[in-house]
Order: structure tokens, then sequence, then C-alpha cells
């Protein structure tokens, strides 16, 4: 009996200033969005940055008119060098296979170079990849060597674009999530004045504290549990969007989020929705009905 | 059954206490009238018996239970063992007479089955056979006032509290309630109640405690108003 007179409490709560709870639940839904996108993101630069920097290189490209000498004596001084795990060379023709491969969606790009313009080159495998500084210092002067370049450099701009937009999400996540705390802050508010007679006679009868709280709370409760149904929601839209449309061009860049990392965030905003308002429904009755 | 000792009660911000070194005795089925002035310090009395204030100093004691060092998690069970009437009823507006009783067992805990038994007995007990299902502004003054006290003794609690509850009644209704108060008194209960309706006072005849600037100025077995 008890139980379902607090859930139908918690229906009529919810029903009696429902352009508030909808206010409330969207903002509860926008703000586990970005909680659950920042936090997918925050997971996928992880895994790619083991991705990326395992197969990271530093590239030493020659000269075009290096001689031999020069080109075997830097190959000698690499191959002993303690920083250097791996060296291999490529050469003109190798240069070419490979720039074909990598712009064989671009023929045209292809057709305008010729095998014999592309720099043979050195490409080296590091022990530890932050160590990059050194070997660029130590053989930048070396004779036939034209210019060092340092993939990890790369990956640091991609990585730090994808940081800023995960810091930017939770950001939004932050700020909506204040809005939205004060929304079910209010609600509760208001919530507890239109049932303030009944609170009164309960307190003065000796209902149990967690008996008068019980319906505010679930109230809030489920707010923060249809907010995060709607997060998901949202989530599952952009991928649905991003797979069809114009982030599809990021497809090879960023690894593909799957419908189980999707769903994986699920527990999170929900657990985040719930407890945050929860804790915020509670603490406003604490203040509001001082019981 | 309820002992003050040596209470002191200062409202913050008020220049004067509310009650000054207040002691005063009440045994098991005593009835028990507070009377003075307004802002004597009567509510306060029952205010503290309810837990609702804490004394500055001195101690309270209910039902053997010491309320000044009463941690405020254990009030509610605590407050089942009083019942309180008020002047303004403090009925739910939108239920019936026999909600608003049973509405005060459910929200204990008791089943709905309980108070299908209980409600509609304390119902008939305070001479509203008949009316169960009647809002409150379907009944009288008294009628309403007769809701409030089958709430408030349904639960067959120790101590009924009343403050001031013939404020808004004329004086026949005020007799029926104070007849109400009575019979109740004589099923055990101890009655405390606050007024300032001497007419009752004289007519009851029993122990009168008068407050006057928080101080106890008498306190009489068979008191009239005075």
């Amino acid at each position: 009996m008890r139980m379902k007179y607090v859930l139908s409490e918690v229906l009529v709560g919810l029903w009696r200033n429902v352009t508030m709870t909808i206010a409330m639940i969207i903002t509860l839904a926008v703000s586990l969005f970005m909680l659950g996108a920042s936090g997918l993101l925050y997971q996928k630069v992880g895994d790619m940055k083991d991705l990326y920097y395992e197969n990271v290189e530093v590239s030493i490209f020659l000269d075009a008119e290096v001689t031999p000498e020069q080109r075997d004596g830097l190959d000698a001084k690499l191959k002993s060098d303690p920083l250097v795990k791996e060296v291999f060379y490529v050469n003109k023709e190798e240069a070419y296979k490979r720039f074909q491969e990598m712009y064989q969606d671009a023929p045209d790009l292809v057709n305008a170079v010729k095998a014999d313009q592309l720099p043979e080159s050195f490409r080296l495998k590091l022990v530890n990849p932050e160590q990059y500084k050194n070997i660029y210092d130590q053989y930048r002067d070396t004779e036939g060597v034209d210019e060092i370049v340092d993939q990890s450099r790369l990956l640091d701009k991609v990585f730090g674009v994808l940081t800023g937009i995960q810091n930017f999400a939770l950001a939004i996540a932050v700020v909506m999530a204040v809005a939205a705390l004060l929304l079910v802050a209010n609600t509760i508010q208001v919530a507890a004045y239109s049932k303030r007679r009944e609170v009164a006679v309960m307190k003065l009868v000796g209902a149990s504290n967690w008996f008068i709280q019980a319906p505010f709370v679930l109230e809030a409760v489920v707010a923060g549990l249809i907010g995060s149904i709607f997060g998901l929601a949202a989530l599952a839209a952009l991928k649905v969007a991003a797979a069809g449309g114009s982030l599809a061009a990021l497809e090879g860049l960023i690894t593909p989020i799957s419908w189980a990392d999707i769903i994986l965030t699920f527990p999170l905003m929900a657990a985040v929705g719930g407890l945050v308002s929860a804790v915020t429904a509670w603490v406003t009755l604490r203040f509001y009905l001082r019981v | 059954m309820i002992q003050l000792e040596q209470v002191t009660k200062t409202y913050p911000k008020a220049s004067r206490p509310s009650l000054d070194n207040v002691s005063v005795s009440i045994e098991k089925g005593e009835f028990v009238f507070f009377i003075g002035p307004s802002g004597s310090g009567k509510s306060t009395i029952i205010k503290l018996l309810l837990h609702e204030v804490t004394p500055n100093k001195g101690r309270v004691i209910v039902n053997s239970k010491d309320v000044t060092s009463m941690r405020s998690w254990k009030r509610p069970h605590f407050r089942r063992s009083i019942g309180c009437v008020f002047q303004d009823f403090r009925l739910l507006p939108n239920r019936t007479a026999y909600e608003n009783v049973a509405f005060a067992l459910e929200v204990i805990g008791k089943t709905k089955a309980v108070a299908r038994r209980v409600v509609p007995e304390v119902l008939e007990l305070v001479g509203l056979g008949g009316k169960e299902h009647r809002y409150p502004h379907e009944l009288s003054g008294g009628e309403q006032q007769r809701v409030a006290v089958a709430r408030a003794f349904v639960n067959r609690p120790l101590i009924l509290l009343a403050d001031e509850p013939t404020g808004n009644l004329d004086p026949d209704t005020s007799i029926e309630i104070m007849r109400l108060l009575d019979r109740i008194n004589r099923t055990g209960t101890t009655v405390v109640m606050v007024t300032h309706d001497s007419n009752i006072v004289n007519q009851m005849r029993r122990r009168v405690i008068e407050i006057e600037s928080g101080r106890i100025v008498r306190d009489q077995a068979r008191g009239v108003y005075g």
C-alpha cells in the first residue's frame, strides 16, 4: 500500500507541474547527452592514442643529391644509436608506392607526381617516442639530411583538437547541469508547497522522514532517468547522423563508435542523472521542509 | 507523564524569554488548562511538548522520554504517542472526513484494512456517524473540529494536546467539543489544553495553570479563569 501511495504521488507530482517537468527533463537530457558524448570521446581518444602512438615513426628525409657514402654513414650511425629501436630505409620506388597507396582516391595527384620526385628516407621507431627532440638535434645538421618529421607531432595536434572538443562538451554538460539542478530544486519547492498541508499533517502525526521525502525525491529521480533516456537517444541520433552524413569523412581518422560503446554510456548517464537529481531534491527538502 | 523542569525558552531575536524558568508536573490522566493573555508563552509549551522547539535551559520530559536531548530523527516516532488539535482544524480540504482520519493512519504505516476497521469507530465516537464522506467545506466548524479530534485520537495517543481548540467556534459548539475532550480524558488520555476561553475553563472546573509573561502565576487544582 505504501509503495503504491508513494508511486502515485510521484506521478501526480510530475503531472501537476508538467511544463516545469518538461523543462527539467530537457535540461537534464542535454546535460547528460553532453556528458555521455564527452565520456565517449575520452574513451575514444584513449583508444586512438594507444593505437597511433604504437605505430608512430620519425622520418628522416634525405636530400635529392645525397651521396651513397652519406647515406651509408647515416644508416650505420642510426643503427648504433641507443635511442633508436628500429630503422628501415625507404628508397624512391618504395616511397612512390606508399604515396600511391595513400592517395589512391586522388588519381590526379598521383599522376602528377613522378617516382623520382619523392625523396628517399629513413623511417625510425624510437625506444621512447618522447625523445624525438634529441634525435632531431642530433641529425638535423648531418650531411645529406633534408628534413626530419615526427608523426607524433601531427598526432598531438589531432588529439589536441579532440581533447578540446571533449572539454567543450564537458563544459556544456556542467553548465547545463547547473541549470538542471536549479530547475530540479525549483520543481521540488513548488511540489512541496502544493503539498504543504499534507506535509504538515504528516509531520504532526509522526510520519517518518523518509516517507515524507520519498515522493519528492523519487519525482526528481524519475525526471533524471527520463532525461538520461533522452540523452541516450540523442547520442544514438548523433551516431546515425555521423554514419550517414558529413562526419563520415572522419571515419578513417577516428576509430568508429560502436553501438555497444553508446549503450555502455547509459549506466553512467542514468546514474549521474538519477543521483544528482536525488541529492538536489533531498537537499532542497532539508532546507524547505526542515524534516 | 509530562514534566517541565526549570524550562527557559527564548526565541532568537526576542527581547525577553517566552518561558522563564517554568516547572510543571502533569500526571497521567489529568486534564490541564494553560491560560493567559496572548503572547504569555502558552503556545510555546505545546511546541516544547511536540519537540517542535527545544528549550534553552531546563528539561522537558514527555512519556518518560527526555525530549530535550532527543535526536530529530526520533521525533516522528515520538509524535505518534501524542495527538494534536488546533484552532484552525488543519484538515486536508480535498479529502473527506473518513479520508482525513485514515490519512493520519496510513502515513504512519497502518494498512487500509486497519483504517477501515478503526476510522468509522472513532468517527462514531466523536459524533460524526453518517457524515464520513462529507468534505470539510460541507461540515460546520464544530464538525470540522470533531474530525480533527478524531484524527488526533485515532491512534490512541497517551497525550492529547489542544491549542485553543474552541477559538474559532461559537459558545454552544465549544461546549460540545469540550464534552468530547472530557470523554477522551475519561478513557485515560492526558489532555493538555491551551485556551483563553474563560467560559469553558469556569464550567469544566479542572486544573488551571495561569501563565503571564513566561512565568507561572497560578496553579490551581479545580480552578476558574480568575
